[in-house]
């Protein structure tokens, strides 16, 4: 397979170097592009595997070109964002970004982001097992193991748990889980959501407290990842 | 005293007050004018008016002084019941209360404007200070780590006899002085934020247990070699409340601990909640403050005199005031024989949900 096409749409020609620099020492191939203007025909004209989006761009928005692109563009959109502002965040995800990072961001969270949009965008294919380190899911039998023994789940931790599985790496708002698992009536009951969460890592996670499968986006949602 | 508080009433109190008194007064001497000549009278009225003239604002005092001459002279100048004035003495007399009267309003009116100009004077002088304070700090915070940076980047560029150690220990360096950077900048937007004066906690259920331990993450990744103790009920219900400005509270608490005692000491950060009052005390057992710091700790740029260690001095007035905002409040104690205790109260709302709920 070869290496995917990254497009980076950013006015910063200091953050764009970096980028690009980090891109293509990491095996992809990157373009710049230092406008809406200029990502949105670039976008265009040749469909990169994947869009890094500032949302601070000087010519427009960076949700508008984000509905823009998705009124197209199915490959992964990632944000990227100088302010650390959730709402901001949840907006752009509900937009249809795949994923945000706020600037400054560390170069190892970039590629790890990278790496599990892509695959995402990847892997739809009909295998229901899915391994991570020691967590195995059977999404047919619906049944979690850890560690080769069967984890005792209820119905809803299931649900809950299986949807973060299936978007792995990705991040999943509050509001998003809350109507998929409960329904459209229950958007605003956060506290489930905070307890399920809880009631799931005391069940899968070594160290409760200290969570390495299910992570907490403060203010936004919540991601699962595989182990690094 | 008494006064400058009654000045913050509305004006409409203030107006009803002055009638009040002046009737009140007018009264009593009424009451007594078989003993007192009506010369007496319109002394005791104009004393009336000063007193008055001190206490509220100019045009209910000028009211009070246009009522009591009326009364004065329909009440008490002979003919009494008319407000007509025979003799020409008297004329003078009242035209003389009048004016007296007023100047006496407009007077105590005036002095007190002076007063409140001085008052705005003494209080410019004291934000240029503080923007010394503020420009002093900035320079060296942000110029610390910046130096450090370009130090860096410099060598690396042009010195051709590094080894691959010292380049190392280089690229060690910017990545820490960047990290410090970016920790002052949060702290001043966050300044910034509290300055503005509106902000209000944006609240949402909030699992305690989470958020403290990952404050402490990010505490001890920024520390390395520190270790802080977490004491943490297993059965803390939810809270609802700002988690962001916590967290800052949280962070701001342990990192200031973290950085100001001997890596030797221990750090501590308990949490409980009882009857809806969310308490949390975060403990060190080295450095410790000295009495004079314990009074200025949370003013803004205050930094420990005795300290080698170069912070902005943000920190502490961030915890306070987020804390503020939260309607909560932070103490700090110290503790035997050289350790300080940070004390926060938070009033909360709590949940603890049952499953079969759910």
């Amino acid at each position: 397979m070869s290496k995917a096409e990254i497009l980076i749409i950013d006015d910063e020609p200091q953050i764009r170097k970096t980028l690009e620099i980090t891109l293509q020492t990491n095996g992809y191939l990157s373009k710049s592009a230092v406008s809406a203007k200029e990502g949105l025909i670039m976008a265009a004209n040749h469909p990169p595997g994947l869009i890094l989006l500032d949302l601070g761009l000087p010519d427009e928005n960076g949700h508008v070109v984000l509905q823009k692109l998705r009124q197209w563009y199915t490959n992964p959109v990632i944000i990227l964002s100088v302010q650390k502002n959730e709402e901001d965040i949840i907006k752009a995800l509900d937009n249809g970004a795949n994923d945000y990072l706020s600037k400054p961001f560390r170069t190892g969270e970039l590629l790890a982001r990278i790496r599990s949009a892509l695959r995402d965008a990847v892997t739809e294919d009909g295998d229901t097992t899915l391994n991570f380190e020691d967590i195995q899911v059977d999404l047919a039998a619906r049944t979690v193991k850890k560690n080769d023994q069967l984890v005792k789940l209820t119905s809803t931790e299931y649900n809950l748990l299986s949807l973060l599985i299936k978007n792995e790496g990705k991040v999943l708002t509050h509001q998003y889980l809350l109507r998929a698992i409960w329904g459209p009536g229950y958007i605003n009951q956060s506290q489930y959501l905070r307890v399920f969460i809880a009631q799931i890592r005391k069940k899968i996670e070594d160290d409760p407290n200290r969570p390495e499968y299910l992570l907490t986006e403060s203010g936004v949602g919540y991601r699962f990842i595989s182990k690094a | 005293m008494n006064g400058f508080l009654f000045k913050k009433h509305p004006k409409g109190k203030q107006y009803a007050f002055s009638i009040a008194i002046i009737i009140f007064v007018s009264g009593i001497c009424f009451g007594l004018s078989e003993f007192l000549g009506y010369r007496v009278v319109a002394l005791i009225l104009l004393f009336t008016v000063s007193l008055l003239a001190i206490t509220l604002d100019i045009l209910p005092v000028l009211l009070a002084a246009a009522l009591s001459a009326f009364i004065w002279n329909f009440f008490f100048i002979p003919p009494r019941f008319t407000i007509h004035v025979y003799s020409t003495e008297d004329t003078i007399l009242l035209i003389m209360y009048f004016v007296i009267a007023m100047i006496n309003a407009v007077l105590t009116y005036k002095i007190r404007q002076a007063e409140k100009i001085s008052r705005l004077k003494e209080e410019r002088a004291n934000s240029v200070k503080l923007y010394n304070t503020i420009l002093d700090s900035l320079s060296h915070e942000l110029r610390t780590p910046l130096a450090a940076i370009i130090g860096a980047t410099d060598n690396l560029q042009t010195n051709h006899h590094l080894t691959k150690e010292n380049k190392e220990q280089l690229i060690a360096e910017i990545s820490k002085a960047s990290l410090r950077l970016n920790q002052q900048v949060e702290n001043l937007l966050n300044i910034s934020r509290l300055e503005s004066g509106h902000i209000k906690p944006k609240n949402d259920w909030c699992d305690m247990t989470e958020l403290v331990y990952d404050v402490v993450k990010r505490v001890e990744e920024n520390n390395p070699g520190r270790k802080i103790q977490i004491s943490i009920n297993q059965s803390m219900p939810l809270c609802f409340l700002d988690k962001g400005m916590l967290d800052q509270v949280l962070y701001n608490l342990l990192n200031n601990a973290a950085i100001h005692t001997a890596s030797d000491s221990t750090i501590g950060i308990s949490v409980s909640c009882h009857a809806d009052l969310l308490n949390i005390m975060v403990e060190d057992t080295g450095g410790g403050f000295n009495d004079v710091d314990v009074k200025h700790v949370f003013d803004k740029f205050s930094r420990s005199k005795d300290l080698k260690t170069a912070r902005s001095g943000l920190g502490l007035s961030i915890v306070k005031g987020f804390t503020e905002a939260m309607s909560g409040t932070v103490d700090l104690e110290k503790v035997n024989p050289n350790g300080s205790r940070f004390v926060v109260s938070i009033p909360v709302k709590t949940s603890l949900i049952k499953f079969a709920e759910v």
